[in-house]
């Protein structure tokens, strides 16, 4: 009974809430509510995505949200200030998300720096580098630039199409990109968290680091990766972001990092998988997307919305943690 | 004799392995008993009885008297019993200054006060220094010490309590000959103030220096106890590891090519080099005491660490394993000592655990194929007789015997050149150990085995021939099944080896440079 609740409950869980919502806030059930709730948590996703993969090495990457604001104000900067393409925007931010993690990785494996702090220093540093080109303020076309200058340049067609582009499916531009793109890497890491021998190497040194090195695994090279797929997962979310606002503002995105690190946990507790998955996470994310936007239908107000999210987490915590031990206690 | 501490027929058992049976055992004030005992023996586990840290299942103690239950660690320092632990480190806060150190539990106890008071403090200190004959500048901090010093202000702390029994476990274990002489004395100091000390070693100097009684356990029992002067220490040492000879079929050991060649190999700077070869389809059982070099001779096979000197030579080759996944590449397997923490992935299930370093034979592109993985594990159950449900139960909802045949198929699941394996047979009972051995056996053919094992009746049980392993040294050859075990325990024990007399102080000092 216990393992069948600890496996099932929070997936049941969230069946109710679907059925709840559909019943009593008007306009919940359809393909556009549907598609929104996925919006509004598929760039938080992604960067979950890529924290899961540093949970299942046992390490934990603080420095993701600062990563993808940075990839933002790169992307702006170099669009709007150098007047470079988006091509070559998208290829810096990735490079950028690539670097961070691999000064992450180095400095947790090589320096021995814990990697809560490795990357909180990091993330200081980032949200510090980001405002320092532009003296603090956030990039648009036509802003005056320190030297005197006004910045001419524009966010290129193209880089925009890849925050706000809308596929059609069924209906007429239903899918937005960012969609696509959540989907696509949840599917990604968890094919490759699930069904690759590196994916299983990575669980094994996160479980037992010491046994994993003694089978053979390069625990440090298997680390420093995870590190660069966290790092370019929240690039990837910061070009969105970045495509979707269409200028570099400063402010957004201060809550991708909790956000996402919460799904990332919640995810835990999903099919009692009791470790992070790339799975969980996606359902993680879309739980707290489903609970906010069915909460916002029935006029719960806005500042609630971090009460519910925390609310969620420790319910999910405690599924994963309490239930599960009851059990293998119990043999 | 009016005994400090009285053991009276003590039992523990974790889940289905009784680690102590039946401890009875009286320890003297003003007496240094020392405590012997093999891997698993049950030493650890009764310390930890006594300092709190575990409750047993039965038996009584009694403390000075009265009845001594401790609910906890701080429980059982209240009420006597003071125990050092081997490790330094944990002894002392490095940061800190001498007298701070010395008197870090009042520094601890809330009611002495908000504030430090600097010079009363370094008074009480030397006061304190001075009591147990310590010669320190109690303002040095401690990071600038040395580890004997380290040690006897750990020593000195404890002592400040007062204790009825103070516990030493492996103290010496870091200790150059020099050092542990003057740990030695501090020791033959604290015995006249009456307390009893129960002093964990296995060393002879140690022994002859400061012992007044043996105790050998063996098995979770006291398997012997010595206290006529002066000390039968190579019946404490036979006490400890037994040799009834267990009937097991070594026959069949067909003798082939040399595989391992150790030339002049040096485990550590200043050893003795060490000589050796093995063949293919022979088991070599190497044994000797916790700290005679085991682990780190496979430690260096497996490419963990470098030797100080000398060449490994692979059928002929130089063999220099850059680190365990060269060491695997080059067909050498380890399975290592101390599952728990060396080898089990508790988050992987029966097939998770045993293909881990094998992975790449079980993927294509790095995509795993699951019903393949599975179908080789379900072999090795059966091979090694493993009791499960099946190859998808979760590791850690098996017994210890079943895990640790687990992590030895892991190692047999793929055929290699060499395979050594630790303490193979650690904390398993003796049908696992026989099912392990059995195939062991049955599968070295065509590889040379090494098996680094401390309990003398796991060589004989497995090996065609066993070395003895002293200080880092090898200090006997023997012919598995016929071997002479007095003459293995003698040289186990360092009191008689083949070069002629045994030179101990020498040779620690030799571990010490």
């Amino acid at each position: 009974m216990t393992r069948l609740a600890i496996r099932y409950g929070f997936l049941a869980l969230l069946a109710g809430l679907l059925i709840f919502f559909s019943v009593f806030a008007d306009g919940f059930f359809g393909p556009r509510s549907a598609v929104f709730i996925f919006q509004s948590v598929a760039i938080t996703g992604i960067l979950a995505l890529g924290v899961t993969c540093t949970l299942v090495v046992g390490g934990f990457d603080l420095s993701i949200g600062s990563v993808a604001t940075s990839a933002l104000m790169l992307s702006a900067y170099a669009m709007v200030v150098t007047g470079l393409s988006a091509v070559t925007a998208v290829a810096l931010c990735l490079v950028m998300g690539a670097v961070v993690g691999l000064v992450n990785g180095l400095l947790i494996v090589k320096f021995k720096v814990p990697d809560l702090l490795a990357t909180l220093g990091m993330m200081f540093l980032l949200i510090g580098a980001q405002r320092i080109p532009t003296e603090g303020r956030s990039i648009s076309t036509g802003m005056t630039l320190p030297d005197g200058s006004t910045a001419e340049g524009t966010f290129a067609p193209a880089f925009l199409w890849l925050g706000r582009h809308r596929f059609d499916l069924i209906l007429e531009n239903l899918i937005p990109m960012p969609v696509v793109v959540f989907v696509a890497a949840g599917l990604l890491i968890w094919v490759f968290l699930t069904f690759t021998r590196h994916g299983r190497m990575m669980y094994a040194i996160g479980s037992n680091e010491r046994a994993a090195a003694l089978a053979g695994a390069n625990v440090n090279r298997y680390k420093v990766a995870a590190y660069m797929i966290s790092g370019v997962l929240a690039s990837v979310g910061g070009i969105l972001l970045a495509g979707r606002l269409g200028r570099g503002d400063i402010a957004s995105g201060n809550n991708l990092l909790l956000d996402s690190v919460a799904a990332a946990l919640i995810g835990f507790a999903v099919l009692g998988a009791a470790k992070p998955n790339a799975f969980g996470t996606a359902i993680g994310a879309l739980f707290v997307g489903i609970l906010l936007q069915g909460l916002t239908m029935m006029n719960a107000p806005y500042y609630t919305q971090d009460f519910v999210k925390g609310a969620v987490l420790v319910v999910a915590l405690v599924f994963t943690f309490a239930l599960s031990n009851a059990v293998k206690t119990r043999g | 004799m009016n005994p400090a501490c009285d053991i009276v027929g003590v039992k523990k058992s974790f889940g289905a392995t009784h680690v102590l049976r039946d401890i009875s055992l009286s320890l003297p004030a003003g007496k240094v008993t020392v405590l012997m005992g093999a891997n698993g023996a049950g030493k650890s586990t009764l310390v930890k009885v006594l300092c709190g840290v575990h409750h047993a299942d039965a038996g009584t103690v009694t403390l000075g008297g009265r009845p001594y239950r401790p609910e906890g660690p701080s429980d059982a320092i209240a009420q006597g019993v003071v125990t050092v632990h081997q490790s330094i480190a944990d002894g002392v806060v490095a940061d800190l200054d001498v007298a701070s150190n010395l008197l870090l539990d009042r520094l601890a106890d809330p009611a002495s006060g908000l504030f430090v008071r600097r010079k009363a403090m370094r008074a009480e200190a030397a006061r304190v220094a001075a009591l147990m004959g310590l010669d320190l500048d109690v303002t040095a901090p401690v990071a600038g010490l040395g580890l004997a010093d380290r040690q006897m202000i750990a020593i000195a702390r404890a002592m400040a309590r007062d204790p009825k029994l103070l516990i030493l476990d492996e103290p010496t274990s870091s200790l150059s000959a020099k050092e542990a002489e003057r740990l030695f004395a501090l020791i033959r100091r604290l015995r006249e103030t009456g307390v009893a000390i129960l002093y964990i070693s296995h060393r002879l100097s140690d022994i002859r220096a400061v012992g007044d009684r043996i105790v050998s356990m063996r098995d979770g029992q006291v398997s012997g106890v010595f206290e006529t002067a002066p000390l039968d220490y190579e019946g404490a040492v036979t006490a400890m590891l037994g040799h009834a000879m267990t009937d097991v079929n070594l026959s069949g050991a067909a003798r082939g090519a040399e595989v391992l060649t150790l030339d002049g190999l040096r485990l550590r700077p200043g050893a003795p080099a060490i000589t050796m070869a093995a063949h293919a389809g022979e088991i070599v059982a190497i044994t000797g005491l916790v700290g005679a070099g085991k682990t780190r001779t496979a430690e260096i096979l497996f490419g963990l660490c470098k030797s100080a000197g000398g060449e490994i030579r692979l059928e002929g080759r130089p063999y220099r394993p850059e680190d365990a996944a060269d060491a695997i590449r080059q067909g050498v397997h380890l399975c290592p000592k101390d599952r728990a923490d060396n080898a089990v992935i508790p988050a992987f299930d029966l097939t998770g655990n045993m293909t881990l370093p094998f992975l790449k034979r079980f993927s294509r592109l790095s995509f795993l194929r699951a019903g393949h993985q599975r179908r080789r594990t379900a072999d090795l159950i059966g091979d090694l007789g493993i009791v499960c449900r099946s190859e998808r139960d979760d590791i850690a909802a098996l017994s210890g015997g079943n895990q640790q045949k687990v992590i030895v198929a892991r190692w047999l699941l793929e055929p290699c050149r060499l395979l050594v394996l630790d303490e193979p047979f650690q904390g398993v009972d003796i049908q696992a150990r026989r099912d392990i051995g059995r195939r062991i056996r049955e599968t070295a053919k065509g590889r040379a085995t090494l098996v680094f094992v401390s309990e003398l009746d796991e060589a004989l049980e497995i090996a065609d021939r066993i070395l003895v392993l002293h200080d880092h040294a090898i200090t006997g050859e023997h012919a598995g099944g016929t071997a002479d075990t007095a003459a293995i325990i003698a040289q186990v024990s360092g009191q008689v080896s083949e070069q002629g007399a045994p030179d101990k102080q020498d040779q620690k000092e030799d571990l010490s440079a």
